[in-house]
């Protein structure tokens, strides 16, 4: 436990004591606040019956956000210390390989809500300058950040993933990227799919990460999504173990 | 407190050691000696637990080093090659996260560091970066880590490559000053380094052990080959014929230095001393001696001839 908490510290400090933690947040607040002025103006042209919420995750901004700052988190968790050498000070350290995995993943997770914080700010600006109380409640903002959670906890345990397969930061940004992206473009193949089998079809709705946080961002908490997010999480470390034990037998 | 049997280690394609058995008393400094690519580090990694072995057992501290793990590194302080670091934290945080990360409890972690800094000498530079201290004080870093907690084996690989001598010459002192409370085992390929600090040397050559002791015993296998550099102010001609008539000298090699001086380096038969010799007949001669020393690069020699006869055995083919 002692090890756990160490190490977590340590990869929390080593975003927040390097300017990459800080360029990551503000390039997050700044497209979150360009996301949000350009949907304002969306609103006054059209005005729309729905929370604020649940529009701003279903305009691209929002993936746009969780998808390229996934990658940038996550590459350097294992890539650099391999890299580095210092993978070497590490693992001969009396430290469990599963200690390693879950403290890394939770540094970069509390990085990863860290850098959402401002999405609160700017719900809060939003409710104290519009005559409606009703555009913003408690339920789905609840809702909206238990979705980003969960999504993130997806995003970064395969970002970790990807960062323990490589030496090159480079290489586990891309891959990470390219994962996060196939994930998301799976909720849309769904709909597609549905003529040519309702299995396979059955399966994409499953998958469907979009439609998923449509509903946290409703404030429509499912169990099965939920269950899914976390399961996928799960096996995502899981993996990230492996890699790391493989060293041993390979 | 290191038992290595029939160590071997296979990598994709070539062999990196190749069946080696040694032991380590508690206490010993023991020097990994050899060439570039002799199996050093692989060594190192294995007795630490990073990389498994392909075949042969490694005990540390009396566990077994593969099934474990987990207690042999609580017990081992290791400081791999190139001595990596986090750039971005400072020596004293640092320290304090290996600290903790190796089990101390809080207010032991918070003293040790303070010891080890003192140990190392690095009290004044204990706020600065990391990646902005010069390269003698990362390497004291490196070895105020694998000393934190005490260990009882303390495994060094390469702890002075790249540093000036005066650094040299203070990070060797520090490693001797540690030797009786730990058991120390270093890598270098500088035979000079492990002659000066260890006790004992292994001398590793592709995978394989060609030779081991102490460096006495290392010299007293190659006595015979001791050099005599004699100093001489005398024609070169007589010098040339008054060897060559020496029954003694087996081999020698004269170049004329400054001042009328004359530098020659005798090799004797069967490990005699020339010394008496050169004097009685300068001497005798009416010659200016200035200097006269048995060689003490022999060890350097054998050395040398050990790991490069494969080198010049394929330069015959």
């Amino acid at each position: 436990m002692q090890a756990y908490l160490t190490l977590t510290r340590r990869e929390l400090a080593a975003y927040l004591n390097s300017m990459t933690g800080y360029v990551v947040i503000a390039a997050a607040v700044f497209l979150t606040g360009l996301s949000f002025t350009v949907l304002l103006l969306k609103l006054q042209d059209t005005p729309t019956p729905a929370p604020l919420t649940e529009l701003f995750f279903a305009t691209p901004f929002f993936w746009l956000i969780i998808l390229l700052a996934a990658p940038v988190i996550t590459m350097r968790l294992f890539a650099q210390e391999r890299f580095a050498g210092t993978f070497e000070t590490l693992m001969t350290a009396p430290v469990s390989d599963l200690q390693v995995v879950l403290a890394k993943f939770t540094a970069a997770w509390l990085f990863y809500l860290l850098m959402w914080l401002p999405l609160l700010a700017s719900s809060f600006i939003l409710r104290r300058f519009t005559s409606l109380p009703a555009a913003l409640d408690a339920g789905t903002l609840g809702g909206a950040f238990l979705g980003i959670a969960l999504l993130g906890g997806v995003f970064v345990a395969g970002g970790l993933l990807a960062s323990a397969v490589t030496r090159s930061q480079i290489i586990a940004a891309m891959l990470c990227l390219v994962g996060g992206v196939t994930l998301f473009l799976l909720s849309f193949l769904g709909d597609r799919v549905d003529a040519i089998s309702t299995r396979l079809a059955q399966v994409c709705n499953h998958l469907n990460l979009f439609d998923h946080m449509n509903d946290f961002a409703r404030g429509v908490v499912d169990t099965r999504p939920v269950v899914f997010l976390l399961s996928l999480t799960a096996l995502f470390l899981f993996l990230t173990l492996r890699v790391l034990e493989s060293r041993r037998w390979r | 407190m290191i038992q290595v049997s029939e160590l071997t280690k296979r990598y994709a394609g070539h062999t990196a050691v190749a069946g080696i058995s040694f032991h380590v008393q508690r206490g010993e400094i023991v020097g990994l000696l050899g060439p570039n690519g002799a199996g050093k580090s692989t060594t190192m990694r294995i007795l630490t637990g990073f990389l498994p072995a392909t075949h042969g057992k490694v005990r540390v501290a009396g566990f077994d080093v593969a099934t474990e793990s987990a207690e042999v590194r609580r017990r081992i302080g290791y400081m791999p090659e190139n001595n990596p670091l986090y750039p971005e934290m400072r020596v004293r945080e640092y320290l304090k996260f290996r600290a903790r990360l190796k089990g101390l409890p809080r207010a032991r972690a918070n003293a040790r560091v303070d010891v080890v800094l003192q140990q190392c000498s690095l009290t004044e530079v204990s706020r600065k970066t990391i990646g902005h201290l010069s390269k003698g004080y990362r390497q004291r870093v490196g070895l105020a880590d694998a000393l934190v907690h005490e260990p009882e084996l303390i495994i060094l690989d390469e702890p002075t490559i790249g540093l000036d001598p005066n650094q040299i010459r203070s990070v060797r002192q520090l490693i001797k000053d540690l030797s009786p409370k730990h058991t120390i085992l270093i890598s270098t390929h500088l035979l000079h380094e492990a002659e000066l600090t260890c006790h004992r040397m292994i001398i590793l050559r592709e995978g394989k052990i060609i030779a081991a002791g102490t460096p006495d015993s290392l010299q007293q296998s190659v006595r015979q080959s001791l050099k005599v550099i004699a100093e001489l102010a005398a024609p070169e001609a007589e010098l040339k014929q008054c060897w060559e008539q020496l029954p003694e000298v087996a081999l020698f090699d004269i170049v004329a230095t400054d001042n009328g001086f004359h530098r020659c380096a005798l090799t004797p038969h069967g490990g005699a001393d020339l010394r008496p010799q050169v004097f009685a007949l300068a001497k005798q001669r009416g010659w200016t001696l200035r200097e006269l020393t048995r060689n003490r690069h022999s060890l350097e020699d054998i050395y040398v001839r050990l790991t490069r006869r494969h080198e010049e055995e394929e330069e015959e083919f």
